[in-house]
C-alpha cells in the first residue's frame, strides 16, 4: 500500500526534513526567548565541574575497536542473511541447506574469536 | 475495522480535483511532516510522564501531583523551562560537529517512528524492505551518539559515546537476527505484509518456540539498545555525570533527551509490529463472537496498546535489576544472545521449511 499514491521516498524525505525541522525549530525558539550571556569561565567544558587537566579527545581502550570489527563481520552477515530469509519460506528445504552453510562458516568464525579471547573485555 | 485509506483517498481526491498533481502531492507531505512532528511530540510527552508515574509506581512514591489535575501539566512545565533555558556556546568544543549531532539523533529516530504502523491505512512509509530499511536507519543514531561524545571536548563524554557505541552496535546484531527470525516465518520484509500476515494469529502464538525465544531476545537487546534499565552505563550517573551529553544544555539537551524516550516507543512499536501483531485485533479462531467484538476496538488504539505494554515491561526492568558492568554487557550479547540468536534462526529455518508452524 502507498500512502495517498505518492512514492515512498518522498515520504522518506519528507520524514527526514521533518527530523531536521524539529531540530532547527527548536534551536530558533530557544534563541529567542532563552537568555544569553557570555563569560570567559561559562565557555569552558563542564565535565565533573573542576577544570579540565590534559588533552580530552583522548585515546581509548582498544577493546572499543575490536568489537567495532566483530560487529561489522556479522553485521554484514545480517545484509546477506535478510534476502534469504524473506523467500526462505517458498524454496524450502533448499533454504535450510543454504544458510546451514553459510552460518557454520560464520560460527567458525566467532568460535575463533572465542577461542583468541577477543570476546573476553580486558 | 475502520480502513483510513478511505479519508486519505478522500482528501486526495479533493486536492486533485482543484489543484495540479505537484501542488497535492506538496501540500500532502506538508500535512505528513506536521502530522508526524505532533504525533512525535505528543507521544515523547505522554512517555516522559508515563515512565515517571510507572516508577513512581513501583517505588511505593505518588511521583509528579502538584502540577495540574494528577500532575499531567508537569510536562508541559519542563517543556517550556527546557526552551528558556540557554544554550551554552562553549569554546573547546568542534563546533559544527557538536551541533551537527541532534540532528542525527532526531533524524534516525523520525524517520523510524515514520515507519511504524499506525493502524489499518495509516502509515507514513511503506517499502517493500520496510523494517530491514528500519534497521538501517536506526543504525544512524549511533553515529550521532559518538559524534556528540567525540565533539564535546571532555572526558565523560568521550568515554560515554565509546561505551554507547559499543553496546548499540553489539546489541543491533541481536535485534537484526530477531526481526531475521520474524521475517523468515513471515516471507516479506514490509511492514503492511508483516501486519497483514499476522490476520489469524500474532506470530508469538503461531511461529511456535523459536518466535517465543526471538522475543525475549528482542526486548533484551531492546532494552540495551535504547540505553536504558540495567543497560544505562553510558550514561551511568555517579561515574560519568551525564554520558555523551554532559556538554549539552538547554534544548540542546532536550534533543537527547526526546530522542531517547521516542527510542523506547519505537523499539516497543517494532516489537509490538514483529511479535504481537502490529495493529491487528486478538482474533482466536473458531470464537466469532470474541472477534468481532475485538473488531470493534478500533486499530490506532491496539497498536498504541500493545506498544505501550511492551514500554512497561521495559521501565519493569530498570527497577528490577542492578547496572550491570560493561565487560558482563558485552558477555552477555556476544556469547549469550547472538550465539542463541542464531541457533534460533536455524531452528525457525527448520521449522518454517517443514511447515511445522502454527496455520496463521
Amino acid at each position: 500500500m502507498v500512502l495517498l499514491g505518492i512514492q515512498n521516498t518522498t515520504l522518506a524525505v519528507t520524514a527526514v526534513i521533518t527530523g531536521a525541522v524539529l531540530v532547527f525549530a527548536a534551536l530558533l525558539i530557544a534563541r529567542l526567548i532563552g537568555p544569553r550571556s557570555f563569560t570567559q569561565k561559562k565557555g569552558e567544558t563542564y565535565e565533573c565541574g573542576i577544570p579540565t587537566r590534559g588533552e580530552s579527545m583522548a585515546q581509548f581502550h582498544v577493546g572499543y575497536y575490536l568489537f567495532a570489527i566483530l560487529f561489522l563481520m556479522f553485521d554484514v552477515e545480517t545484509v546477506f542473511l535478510f534476502p534469504w530469509a524473506a523467500i526462505a519460506k517458498t524454496i524450502g528445504s533448499t533454504a535450510l541447506l543454504a544458510v546451514g552453510t553459510f552460518l557454520f562458516i560464520l560460527v567458525l568464525g566467532l568460535a575463533y574469536a572465542w577461542k583468541k579471547g577477543a570476546l573476553r573485555w580486558k | 475495522m475502520f480502513d483510513f485509506s478511505v479519508v486519505t483517498n478522500w482528501f486526495n481526491d479533493l486536492l486533485i480535483g482543484v489543484m495540479p498533481q505537484w501542488l497535492a502531492t506538496t501540500i500532502e507531505c506538508v500535512i505528513v511532516g506536521a502530522l508526524l512532528l505532533l504525533a512525535y511530540t505528543v507521544l515523547a510527552m505522554f512517555y516522559i510522564m508515563y515512565e515517571r508515574w510507572v516508577c513512581a509506581w513501583f517505588q511505593c512514591r505518588r511521583g509528579p501531583l502538584r502540577v495540574g489535575p494528577w500532575g499531567s501539566l508537569q510536562i508541559f512545565a519542563d517543556v517550556i523551562k527546557m526552551l528558556i533555558k540557554e544554550v551554552v556556546g562553549l569554546w573547546k568544543t568542534d563546533n559544527f560537529l557538536h551541533k551537527l549531532a541532534p540532528y542525527f539523533v532526531l533524524i534516525a529516530s523520525v524517520v523510524v517512528f515514520a515507519c511504524l504502523p499506525w493502524g489499518k491505512g495509516l502509515q507514513a512509509i511503506d517499502f517493500n524492505i520496510g523494517i530491514f530499511f528500519m534497521t538501517a536507519v536506526s543504525s544512524l543514531g549511533v553515529v550521532g551518539i559518538l559524534l556528540a561524545g567525540w565533539s564535546s571536548n571532555s572526558k565523560y563524554t568521550m568515554i560515554g559515546a565509546m561505551r554507547s557505541g559499543a553496546q548499540m552496535i553489539s546489541y543491533e546484531l541481536s535485534i537484526g537476527i530477531a526481526m531475521l527470525t520474524i521475517v523468515c516465518l513471515a516471507g516479506t520484509m514490509s511492514v503492511t505484509g508483516l501486519v497483514e500476515a499476522q490476520q489469524n494469529g500474532w506470530f508469538i502464538f503461531t511461529g511456535h518456540i523459536p518466535a517465543i525465544i526471538a522475543f525475549i531476545i528482542y526486548v533484551i537487546a531492546a532494552t540495551a539498545e535504547t540505553n536504558r534499565g540495567p543497560f544505562d552505563l553510558p550514561e551511568a550517573e555517579h561515574e560519568l555525570t551525564a554520558g555523551y551529553h554532559t556538554e549539552y544544555s538547554g534544548i540542546h539537551f532536550g534533543f537527547f533527551y526526546l530522542a531517547e524516550y521516542l527510542n523506547l516507543f519505537i523499539v516497543s512499536g517494532i516489537a509490538t509490529l514483529l511479535f504481537l501483531g502490529g495493529w491487528m485485533p486478538l482474533h482466536v479462531s473458531g470464537w466469532d463472537g470474541f472477534n468481532a467484538v475485538m473488531d470493534y476496538i478500533p486499530s490506532t488504539i491496539w497498536f498504541l496498546g500493545k506498544a505501550i505494554l511492551v514500554s512497561f515491561i521495559i521501565i519493569w526492568f530498570k527497577w528490577s535489576f542492578p547496572r550491570v558492568r560493561i565487560d558482563q554487557m558485552l558477555a552477555l550479547e556476544w556469547r549469550y544472545l547472538m550465539p542463541i540468536g542464531l541457533f534460533n534462526l536455524v531452528l525457525m529455518a527448520i521449522i518454517v521449511s517443514m511447515g511445522w508452524h502454527f496455520a496463521g
